[in-house]
């Protein structure tokens, strides 16, 4: 019965997973760039949670939205601020650039709201729900089922609409879409927005389930990359995978292992892949 | 008169300039600590030494071959850790220990490289900065090296034999020398088919392939000896500080502190981790002193800030934009 519990509450977070790391992909598959500070946006829309909860007294929905929009803004002005100045530069502006902006934001958030862990105080997503003997917590079960649903939501949007096949077209042959009458640059921005927005939200959903600080940001990132590598840079359903995957994998070496080993066998994971299969599951080579 | 002089020292010029820029940087570095005798001065005098040092090892790789690693202090940790190691295991010198570390340095490098370098430049980011997250996590769980605690060096010093010393003049000149070493060898690169194999590398791999450059090969070699002088630059730190736990040694300040210094004085240039270091160690100084123990965070805000404003418009630091901003005329005149 334990065993059935790690195992859905590891994929319950492997989900969450899936979705912030869907965001990272994205931006890859756009415009191959890889966001060092995406972790950070993560643990950014976990601050605008509590925010809103503690000051606007808002509930789950409240706060989940706000976190979506507040980090989509925060994204898109960093598109236009940052990101479209250095994607031309040479390779160490690329890196440096976002590098640059997580450490801002990490230490930023620790002299702003300390290095302490916080956790959301009670609301209506508190409590256990008990079925056929597997007890898993109500905010665990909202949070994945949301990031599921969004995940797949994102995939639609890029396989099924006009504006993700602009999306596509635009990552396909920036010179090309432009002939066609896109603006790739809306376009990228809109990446970024959307890419950050479910960074944040993503955030949003962990807070309400998991007690956090200001360091979770370097954690998530790395998750990110991890998951990223193992689904295909530039696969969103591959994301979605890989996050189960990676969330079952951690909550089993946790249960078994300890806690401390967790990520260790994560990150032990994303070394071999590199060795052994660098394009991942449903990457292209 | 300047008729006559100019030929004169258009013959002259080329020849002294660069031994010229060489001699004064040389005294004034051997010169500071007689001129600046207090303990303070000369421990930021040390600092800057390493600062400089690692920053130097990171640009062989960082800078040169432009395979941005943002997480060196996997070697640095190596060079530190090992001289600890092997002290408190067999009260070894680190005289053992820093080859040791080199080589396990070397070792990393090879099984990061041969992955990595077979793709773009972003996987190579990403693996570094993941793997020096990993040894870090596994070195404070593991208690052979002291788990979360550390190392701790030899309490009572055995002079030249532990590289321990009382007062800081001894390891300024050690790490001078150190630091002498890793420029020359950087200099000598910079002039022959190596360097230009980095630059070309640098510029565009596949423009570099086309021409015949062993692309994969030359990346390894630049990461072989950035590791080897970055675990130099660890096994140094831990001679001076005579302890180490897996924050200082692995973790990602450290590295961070190698790609700002390198980054801000101008990275892919001889003298640029020098420069960088030259502002950033008074400045991290001065804000610690000036906020307290809590400066070091305001510290990593201000590096994060710097950082992104370097991409942002002078990704070449401040050297290149001197370079550009500098009139031709004045620069020969002054230039070193």
């Amino acid at each position: 019965m334990v065993a059935v519990q790690v195992i859905v509450g590891g994929l319950l977070l492997g989900a969450v997973y899936a979705l912030f790391s869907s965001g990272l992909t994205l931006i890859w598959g756009m415009m191959n760039f890889i966001n060092f500070a995406h972790g950070e946006f993560v643990m950014l829309g976990m601050y605008v949670a509590l925010m809103v909860v503690v000051w606007l007294h808002g509930g789950p929905v409240i706060f989940g939205i706000a976190a979506a929009v507040a980090l989509c803004a925060l994204g898109i002005a960093i598109y236009f601020s940052l990101i479209r100045h250095v994607i031309r530069g040479p390779m160490l502006a690329q890196i440096l650039s976002t590098f640059g902006l997580a450490l801002l934001l990490r230490y930023s958030a620790f002299y702003i709201f300390s290095a302490n862990f916080v956790s959301l105080p009670q609301n209506s997503m508190s409590g256990t729900l008990n079925l056929a003997g597997i007890y898993l917590p109500v905010a665990q079960l909202v949070a994945g089922a949301v990031a599921i649903f969004l995940t797949m939501s994102l995939h639609m949007l890029l396989t099924r609409t006009t504006v993700g096949s602009k999306l596509l077209a635009v990552a396909e042959d920036r010179t090309a879409a432009m002939l066609m009458g896109i603006r790739p640059d809306r376009m990228q921005a809109l990446a970024w927005g959307l890419s950050a927005g479910a960074a944040g939200i993503a955030g949003a959903l962990m807070a309400t389930a998991y007690p956090w600080s200001p360091s979770v940001g370097e954690t998530f990132g790395l998750i990110a990359f991890v998951v990223v590598a193992l689904g295909g840079f530039g696969s969103v359903l591959g994301s979605l995978y890989a996050g189960l995957i990676i969330g079952l994998i951690q909550a089993v070496s946790a249960y078994w292992l300890g806690a401390i080993y967790k990520d260790i066998v994560v990150y032990g994971l994303f070394v071999a892949l590199l060795w052994f299969r660098p394009q991942g599951l449903m990457g292209k080579a | 008169m300047k008729r006559i002089l100019s030929p004169l020292g258009r013959l002259i010029l080329p020849h002294l300039r660069g031994r010229i820029g060489w001699a004064l940087l040389a005294a004034g570095l051997l010169l500071y600590p007689l001129v600046f005798t207090g303990a303070f001065y000369r421990d930021v005098g040390v600092t800057f030494l390493l600062a400089a040092i690692s920053a130097s090892a990171w640009n062989i790789v960082g800078g040169y071959a432009g395979q941005v690693s943002v997480g060196h202090s996997m070697f640095f940790g190596l060079g530190a850790y090992t001289p600890l190691l092997f002290y408190s295991l067999w009260g070894w010198s680190p005289m053992a220990g820093i080859p040791a570390g080199i080589a396990l340095s070397i070792a990393l490098a090879v099984v990061i490289g041969m992955p990595t370098f077979r793709l773009t430049g972003h996987y190579f980011s990403m693996a570094t900065i993941a793997v020096a997250e990993l040894i870090r996590i596994f070195t404070s769980t593991w208690t052979f090296v002291g788990a979360a605690i550390g190392l701790q060096g030899p309490a009572t010093a055995r002079g030249w034999w532990d590289l321990t010393f009382r007062g800081e003049l001894p390891y300024y000149y050690i790490f001078l020398a150190v630091l002498g070493v890793v420029l020359f060898t950087t200099a000598a690169i910079e002039r022959r088919r190596f360097g230009f194999y980095l630059r070309a590398i640098k510029s565009s791999e596949r423009a570099a392939r086309s021409l015949g450059v062993p692309v994969r090969r030359t990346k390894m070699q630049a990461l072989a000896l950035s590791a080897a002088f970055t675990s130099v630059a660890g096994s140094l730190y831990v001679t001076k500080t005579g302890f180490i736990d897996p924050d200082s040694g692995f973790g990602i300040l450290i590295s961070v502190q190698m790609v700002i210094v390198a980054a801000l004085g101008g990275a892919g240039l001889l003298f640029g981790p020098l420069l960088g270091a030259a502002i950033l160690i008074p400045l991290q100084t001065a804000t610690n002193s000036w906020f307290g123990g809590g400066g070091s965070g305001l510290t990593y805000i201000l590096y994060g800030g710097i950082i992104v404003v370097i991409a942002r418009f002078e990704p070449g630091g401040l050297l290149e934009l001197w370079h550009r901003v500098v009139p031709e005329r004045w620069r020969r005149a002054y230039a070193a």
